[in-house]
This record gives C-alpha cells, sequence and structure tokens, in this order.
C-alpha cells in the first residue's frame, strides 16, 4: 500500500452499499416480474423461486462489478515498461471467507428449491410416483404426445378425448403425461407446468388453476420434423362452463368411443414401428 | 523428386483415396451380406448397416492410407521399435501422419478452426431462418438437420478445441519434455477428428438428421440414414478423446522434467490434467450409448424401445452422464487458460494455487454427480431430484475457486491490457452470467419453466462460447506468435474482441429474455409477439459472423502476408515456453531442463526455468 490508500477497505465498502441498494430493488420489482406469473399456485411457487435467486445473485454481480470497476482502473499498468507487482501469494483469511460465503449461499439455494418443490411439484413432471402430491381431491386429466399434436383424455369423464386442454378454475388438476411414439414435452407455458410425455411411461405433473384464461401449450423437446407446429390454446374456464362443455364434447365424442383404447395410463407403442 | 513420385507414398492423397475405396466396399459388402434378407430392412429408405460399414471401410482406408498402419504391420514383422515418425522439414509434414507434438498442435488449430467456421456458418443460418416468426426459408427438416449440424459439430470438435492445439502443443514443452507418451496416438487423435468431421457433413447427402446434438432416442431410432453419419461421428470423436484423454495423462504422470513437482506445474497442465481424466471416464460412456443405438437401427434391437422392453431412459441418463461430464470438458481448459494467462499480464505470481488446483480438480469430481438435473422434468427419479438441486448447487463452489483466485492474482498488480488479457478479462464476465444463470435451471422448481427454453440455450452458450471460445481466442493471441514465429496484428486483434464480446452479448443476453418468454429450443416457429427480440439477435449473431470473419483476416494477413517476426518472448512471460528460441527446435531441448521453481515467479528473484544448452542428449 504504497499510498497508504487501503484498496480492500474501499472495495468491500462500495459493493455492501451497491447491494445495499440493489437488492431490495431487485426483490421488489425484478423478481416478480420473472415468468411464468401467477396464473397458477405452480407459478406462484416459480415466481418465488426466481425472487429468491436472483435477489441472493444480485450482491455476487454487485461484488464482481465493484471489484473489477475499481481494480481495472485502480491497477493499470502505467507507461509501456513492464513493472512486476507485488508477490502476493495467498491469505487463508480471503479463502476461508470466500469458501464459506459461498458455501452458505449455495446450501441455502439448495435448501430452498427442495422446499419449494416439495410444496405442490412446481408444476414440473415427477414421474408415476410423485412425491410432492398436493392433499385434497384433484381432477385426473391424461396429456397424450404424438407427432405432432398432444390430445387430452378425461377418465372422470367416460375417457373422453379433446384435442384441446380444458380446466376447471380453482381445481387441482393431476395431469398424467405420456407418449405414443417418441420423447415429448408438455408444456403449458401461463401455468407453469413442464412434464416430458415419453412411450410408456405414466408422468405425473400438478397444477392448480386459479381464474379462468386462455394459456400456450408447445411441445418443449425436440420431437422430429414438425416439432416447431406443435403447439396449441388451452383454457381454463369457470367451473360451470366446464360442465357445459365437457356434456357438449362428450356428446361429440360418443359415436367413436367404442374405436378408442381402454383407457391406461400408458399406451405400449408397437416396438417395430419405424416411420421414415 | 518429380511431383509424381511425391503424390505416391503414404499422404493425405493416398488417404482420401483409400477412404473412398474403403467406403464403397464396405458398402458393397454390406449389401452382400443381408442381400437374402434385404426385405427385413425394406421400411427405411436405406440398408442401415451398409451405411455403418461404408464409413467404417472409409475410416480403415482413410488410415491406412495415411500410413497408421505401416508400423504395427513392421513390427510383427520383427522390426525394431522407434518413437518417431516423418518428423522432416517443410510444410508437407502437416498434411499427413507426423508424430512431432508441435506439428500436430498447429494441424488441430487449422483442422478444428475449419470446422468451427463450418459450424458457425450454420448458426448463422439458423438465426436467418428465426428472422421470421413462421418458417420461411428452410424446409422444416433441413432447419433441424441445420440446427443438428451446429450443435453437434460445435459439441463434438470443441471437446478438443483447447487440448488439441494447445494442449498436444504445450504439454510437452511445459513439462520439459520432448514428446508426449504416445506420439502416434496423437497424431491418431488428430486424423481421426478430421474423419469424424467429415463424417457428421456428409449427413446431408442421407437426408440430414432430426435430433440436434443430444439425438435422444426413440427418435433416432425412427430418423433416416443421416442418423447413423450421427452416431460414427460422435463414436469416433468418443475414441479420439479417450486417446487424447489417455496419453495427456500418461505424458504429465511420467514425462516431467526433474524438480517439476505437482505444485510446481504450470496450472494450464493441471487444467488438461483434470479434463483428460473427465475425457478417458466420459467418452468411453457415449461410445458404448452409440453402439447401442447402432444395434437398434441396423439389427433392430430394443435398447431404447419402450414396447419392446428398453427405455428412453435409459439413453437419456447414458447420454448425460457423458453429457454433463462433457460440458466440463470444455470450461475447464477455459478456467486453465485464464488463471495462466492473469499472471503474466498482471505481474503477479498465481494466487493460491493450490485452492485454484482444488478448484479444478473439485469440478473434476462434483461433474460426475449432476447429470439428472437435465433430465428434472422427464419424470425419470423424481425422489432424487433435491440430491441433483444440491449436488448441482455445489459445482459452483468450486468453480467459484477460479474466480476468486484470478481476481486476487488481478489484486494490485500492474495489469496491461493486450488483447490474450482483454478476452481473459471477458471470461469472467460471460462465466458470470453463464454460471449464475445456471443456477435458474439447477433449481427445480425454476428449471420447469427455463427448462428446454431459450434460457438453457442462452446459458449454455455463455459457458461454452464465453467461456471456451473466448479463451480459445486468449489461448490463439497468446501462444500463436510462438508457435509460428509471426506476430498477429493488435489493433486488429482489439478491434476483434471488441466486436466479439459486444455482439456476443447482444447475442445472447435477449436469448434469456425470449427463454422465460416462452420461446423452445429448436423451434421453426415462435410466438409472433417475439419477432422484434428475435431479429434484434439475429442482427447481432450476423455482426458476431462479420467479428468472425475479421479475425480470420487478421489471422490470414499475419500469417500470410505481413510475416512480422515475433520475438522469443513478447510478452515477458516466465513460462518456459517462452525461453525458448522461436520457432521451436524439433526435439524442444537440448538437453532436459530442471526445475527449481513454478513459473509464475512475478516480483520475486526467482529467474524463469533456464533452458540449458549444449550437446543433445540422444533421442529421448
Amino acid at each position: 500500500m504504497a499510498s497508504g490508500v487501503n484498496h480492500g477497505r474501499r472495495v468491500v465498502v462500495s459493493w455492501v452499499v451497491l447491494s445495499a441498494i440493489a437488492t431490495p430493488l431487485v426483490a421488489i420489482f425484478l423478481g416478480p416480474a420473472i415468468p411464468p406469473g401467477n396464473d397458477s399456485a405452480q407459478g406462484s411457487e416459480q415466481v418465488l423461486a426466481n425472487t429468491w435467486i436472483v435477489s441472493l445473485i444480485t450482491p455476487v454481480i454487485c461484488l464482481l462489478v465493484v471489484f473489477f470497476a475499481y481494480g481495472l482502473l485502480t491497477f493499470r499498468a502505467s507507461g509501456n515498461a513492464i513493472v512486476d507487482g507485488p508477490p502476493l501469494r495467498n491469505d487463508a483469511r480471503i479463502q476461508i471467507w470466500w469458501i464459506a460465503t459461498t458455501s452458505t449461499i449455495v446450501l441455502f439455494l439448495a435448501g430452498l428449491g427442495t422446499y419449494e418443490l416439495l410444496q405442490n411439484g412446481s408444476g414440473g413432471g415427477q414421474g408415476p410416483s410423485p412425491i410432492a402430491v398436493p392433499s385434497g381431491p384433484k381432477l385426473e386429466v391424461q396429456v397424450i404426445g404424438q407427432q405432432w399434436q398432444f390430445t387430452y383424455r378425461y377418465p372422470t369423464l367416460g375417457g373422453m378425448e379433446s384435442p384441446q386442454l380444458v380446466l376447471p378454475a380453482d381445481t387441482d388438476v393431476e395431469l398424467h403425461v405420456t407418449s405414443l411414439d417418441v420423447v415429448h414435452s408438455f408444456w403449458a407455458y401461463e401455468l407453469g407446468v413442464k412434464a416430458d410425455a415419453n412411450p410408456g411411461v405414466d408422468n405425473v405433473a400438478y397444477v392448480q388453476t386459479k381464474e379462468p384464461l386462455t394459456f400456450h401449450v408447445r411441445c418443449a423437446e425436440l420431437c422430429g420434423l414438425w416439432h416447431g407446429y406443435m403447439f396449441n390454446n388451452g383454457k381454463v374456464v369457470a367451473k360451470s362452463d366446464f360442465q357445459t362443455w365437457a356434456r357438449a364434447a362428450q356428446a361429440a365424442y360418443a359415436p367413436i368411443a367404442k374405436y378408442m383404447p381402454v383407457y391406461a395410463h400408458v399406451y405400449l407403442p408397437d416396438p417395430q414401428r419405424r416411420a421414415g | 523428386m518429380t511431383v509424381a513420385r511425391r503424390l505416391v507414398g503414404f499422404n493425405l492423397l493416398t488417404a482420401v483415396v483409400l477412404g473412398i475405396g474403403g467406403w464403397y466396399a464396405g458398402w458393397f459388402g454390406a449389401h452382400a451380406i443381408v442381400g437374402p434378407s434385404i426385405a427385413y430392412f425394406a421400411d427405411t429408405d436405406y440398408n442401415e448397416l451398409s451405411v455403418f460399414l461404408a464409413y467404417i471401410g472409409g475410416v480403415i482406408g482413410f488410415l491406412a492410407g495415411l500410413g497408421f498402419f505401416n508400423y504395427p504391420w513392421a513390427r510383427l514383422r520383427g522390426y525394431p521399435p522407434s518413437l518417431r515418425e516423418k518428423e522432416t522439414e517443410g510444410a508437407g509434414r502437416y498434411f499427413g501422419l507426423c508424430t512431432d507434438h508441435k506439428v500436430v498442435g498447429i494441424q488441430y488449430l487449422w483442422g478444428i478452426g475449419l470446422f468451427f467456421l463450418i459450424g458457425g456458418l450454420n448458426a448463422m443460418l439458423i438465426r436467418t431462418e428465426l428472422l421470421r416468426p413462421d418458417h420461411q426459408v428452410f424446409p422444416a427438416g433441413t432447419y433441424l438437420t441445420i440446427v443438428g449440424l451446429h450443435g453437434t459439430m460445435m459439441m463434438g470438435m470443441f471437446t478438443s478445441g483447447i487440448l488439441g492445439p494447445f494442449g498436444n502443443y504445450l504439454v510437452p514443452l511445459m513439462i520439459g519434455a520432448r514428446r508426449m507418451a504416445f506420439p502416434r496416438i496423437e497424431a491418431l487423435t488428430f486424423w481421426l477428428l478430421m474423419a469424424a468431421g467429415v463424417i457428421l457433413e456428409t449427413t446431408i447427402f442421407f437426408g440430414g438428421f432430426p435430433t440436434g446434438w443430444t439425438g435422444y432416442a426413440p427418435l433416432s431410432n425412427e430418423a433416416n440414414a443421416g442418423m447413423d453419419c450421427y452416431i460414427l461421428f460422435f463414436a469416433l470423436v468418443g475414441i479420439s478423446m479417450t486417446l487424447l484423454g489417455l496419453n495427456m495423462i500418461a505424458t504429465i504422470v511420467t514425462m516431467r522434467a526433474p524438480g517439476l513437482t505437482w505444485t510446481r506445474l504450470p496450472i494450464f497442465v493441471w487444467g488438461v490434467l483434470s479434463t483428460s481424466i473427465l475425457m478417458v471416464l466420459a467418452a468411453p460412456v457415449l461410445i458404448a450409448t452409440l453402439a447401442m443405438e447402432a444395434l437398434d437401427r441396423t439389427a433392430q434391437t430394443t435398447f431404447f424401445v419402450a414396447g419392446g422392453g428398453g427405455s428412453n431412459y435409459l439413453y437419456e441418463n447414458l447420454f448425460w452422464f457423458f453429457g454433463h461430464p462433457e460440458v466440463y470438458i470444455l470450461a475447464l481448459p477455459g478456467f486453465a487458460i485464464v488463471l495462466e494467462l492473469l499472471p503474466v499480464f498482471a505481474r503477479k505470481p498465481l494466487w493460491g494455487y493450490r485452492l485454484a488446483v482444488a478448484g479444478l480438480l473439485g469440478v473434476t469430481l462434483l461433474s460426475w454427480m449432476v447429470w439428472q438435473h437435465h433430465l428434472f422434468v422427464s419424470g425419470i427419479n423424481g425422489d432424487l431430484r433435491p440430491f441433483y438441486i444440491l449436488s448441482t448447487e455445489l459445482i459452483s463452489i468450486p468453480t467459484g475457486f477460479t474466480f476468486i483466485c484470478g481476481m486476487m492474482t488481478l489484486w494490485r498488480g500492474q495489469i496491461r491490457f493486450t488483447v490474450p488479457m482483454l478476452f481473459c478479462l471477458a471470461w469472467f464476465f460471460n462465466f458470470l452470467v453463464g454460471g449464475l444463470t445456471g443456477v435458474f435451471l439447477s433449481d427445480t422448481p425454476s428449471d420447469v419453466t427455463t427448462h428446454g427454453s431459450f434460457f438453457s440455450m442462452a446459458h449454455f452458450h455463455y459457458t461454452i462460447m464465453g467461456g471456451l471460445v473466448f479463451t480459445f481466442f486468449a489461448a490463439i493471441y497468446y501462444w500463436v506468435p510462438k508457435m509460428t514465429g509471426f506476430e498477429l496484428n493488435e489493433r486488429l486483434g482489439k478491434i476483434h474482441f471488441w466486436t466479439m464480446f459486444i455482439f456476443f452479448n447482444s447475442t445472447f443476453m435477449p436469448l434469456f429474455v425470449a427463454g422465460f418468454l416462452g420461446q423452445p429450443r429448436r423451434v421453426v416457429t415462435y410466438p409472433h409477439g417475439l419477432q422484434f427480440l428475435n431479429d434484434w439477435v439475429s442482427v447481432s449473431a450476423f455482426l458476431l459472423g462479420l467479428s468472425m470473419l475479421l479475425f480470420l483476416y487478421n489471422l490470414v494477413r499475419s500469417l500470410a502476408f505481413a510475416k512480422v517476426p515475433a520475438a522469443a518472448n513478447p510478452w515477458g512471460s516466465k513460462s518456459i515456453e517462452f525461453q525458448l528460441p522461436s520457432p521451436v527446435p524439433v526435439h524442444n531441448f537440448d538437453r532436459i531442463p530442471v526445475f527449481t521453481s513454478d513459473p509464475y515467479g512475478y516480483g520475486e528473484d526467482a529467474g524463469p526455468v533456464p533452458v540449458p544448452a549444449g550437446a543433445p542428449a540422444g533421442r529421448d
């Protein structure tokens, strides 16, 4: 410290001040604005997770911004002659502080992610034996992926099949996602649901709908030629409207019902099927 | 010697001729084998077995033409063992089998650079297609093939992006050796990689492949014959990686000069060693997976077919068990280059040497335990997700070691902003963004939305392009003057850096937003509301492409036209490779040096390790 300046203190103080300003701003304004939004309980869970993460990484970003802004301006070599810096090889205190701090953040984030995951599954596919199961009655809906569309079966409505996903509002829905051919991924964007559709596997995901809305369904796993066109709209409707829709859809389905396979959680495809 | 006589013999021309001959031998041989049962294969357009055998025959012919079988054949006939082959002077040695590790390094640099250019052009085509929300320029199948070619080429070729050129060239110099442990295997890894690259590109003659770089089954089972090229490409890359890694480990463990203890080893060599460990253990898994996939496609086995007792989860598990170490195979050499270069340009010793080594080894260990974070929503092992959240988060601790060691090396230094230094400093920014966005993907609740979207695509471009490609350029600007003996133009280098840094960020930063707004990866269409974002990204990507062309211009101009001779030690480095004359003599050292310190003694009394001159102490 040739000029008697305590560079370390300057950086730490600037960092603390910047973090103290930036972190609350990020937590209040940026975090809640991150999609998928609050259209389902699972979506809210994700927004909360995103808010925590983005708030906790803000001080880390601030540290590096302050360090590099200060360091690169202060420790520039002046002139063209090559001059050596001080031979600092180690500092046990800095190492211990660094390891302790990063470990704490990391363990906290892992604990938080696990806690939030176990609340209601956060909308992710959990496989045939889910661990994060919302309590209470649930409407069972099956999502069947095939090249290149999703169809939906409602076992409580006589195994009725629909090309559009319609769900009642304020209801816990149990989605059973499976595939007839290759791997697809069922992504109901606004509801914060994503579950891979695997052939021969019953992949369960939960979503608790809130207000009525129209949401987008896209395939999120590359599934062949028309993967880019594998999207559709779905609807969350008021409970009474759902009953009306269900009766109409069942009536439309009745003539073809006898040609359809019996409702099952998986439909094994023919192993020798080798479409071009 | 006349030109005609020079063309006869074991060289690249013979290799191409024999390669084509071997291809047709395999093709017609397989048709003869399965001719009686050809109806069995009639449900596809091609006889898959003949495609596989054709390419295997082609590769064998290619290697035979280069002369790789001459030595084993000579040994069988009782000739004495030898360590070296074709170590002549002149430009011709770059176009054939050569066991000089410096020649192989330069071969790698140009070979990988060529395929990097092709992969980059594919990226430009992808961004052209995405200028409009509906599909417009390419047919959907062609678009998927372009996406697959871009991803596969980059992920496959760049596994050796640092270890190939710089590992092969520098490791023997840095450890005071005259050669690699297995010089013929070293040459073999390069030519296997080139054969693999050509095979991947020939997929377009068989209709391309629809799976992207991950090659998920069972989509790959129903894909047409272009898929075979993908399988053969990655299998050959896997073989090349395994051999390269084994060679590096053997060299570093057994051939260090006297006095070069583990704590004096340059950090770059530590990075090469940890990457090699990952390569040797991960690549065989990939080869086995692809062998199963090849059997599914040719012999109608059902490893990955649900109805036949198999499972697509088997493929996903095996692929990502290779695939996650693979991304650290790409990232770790970047860490090592940053830590190697910072002391030179901050004029300070590497801070916390042991912590830095612990960071590299910690990442090496932990990278085996995280692969199922690629499968959080796949429905596999739902109850193991908390473990994979934890292990994935933990890997940021050893990664953080690299950050603190790098930052403390800069602290109170005499920082010089040379072109390689700028690329190293950019690494901190890029890898910070890449690492912190990785937190969203490692956290299952957050991953549900970001998984498989442009968010994850932007994340891994920040870690791989921002982490690896930036350090790749740092290494080029730092070591190529040493390797070739010519300076690279600094002014053009700085323009290249700033344009690359700005347009890289302007290309990939908006894609985080696009991902959160619901744009999946690898789609030819996207919601109309995202067009502005995508157009912005496309224009930035084109400008990024121009920045790469500027680099190419600088390279060609500096090395072929300007030809300003580089000083032996242009950066004032204390590392031993810069104490050697330019160009480095064929057998590196007349006498093996004796190391008394690590190469980071800036500001300390210890000078660089002297290279002893004098009579050569015989060959090896």
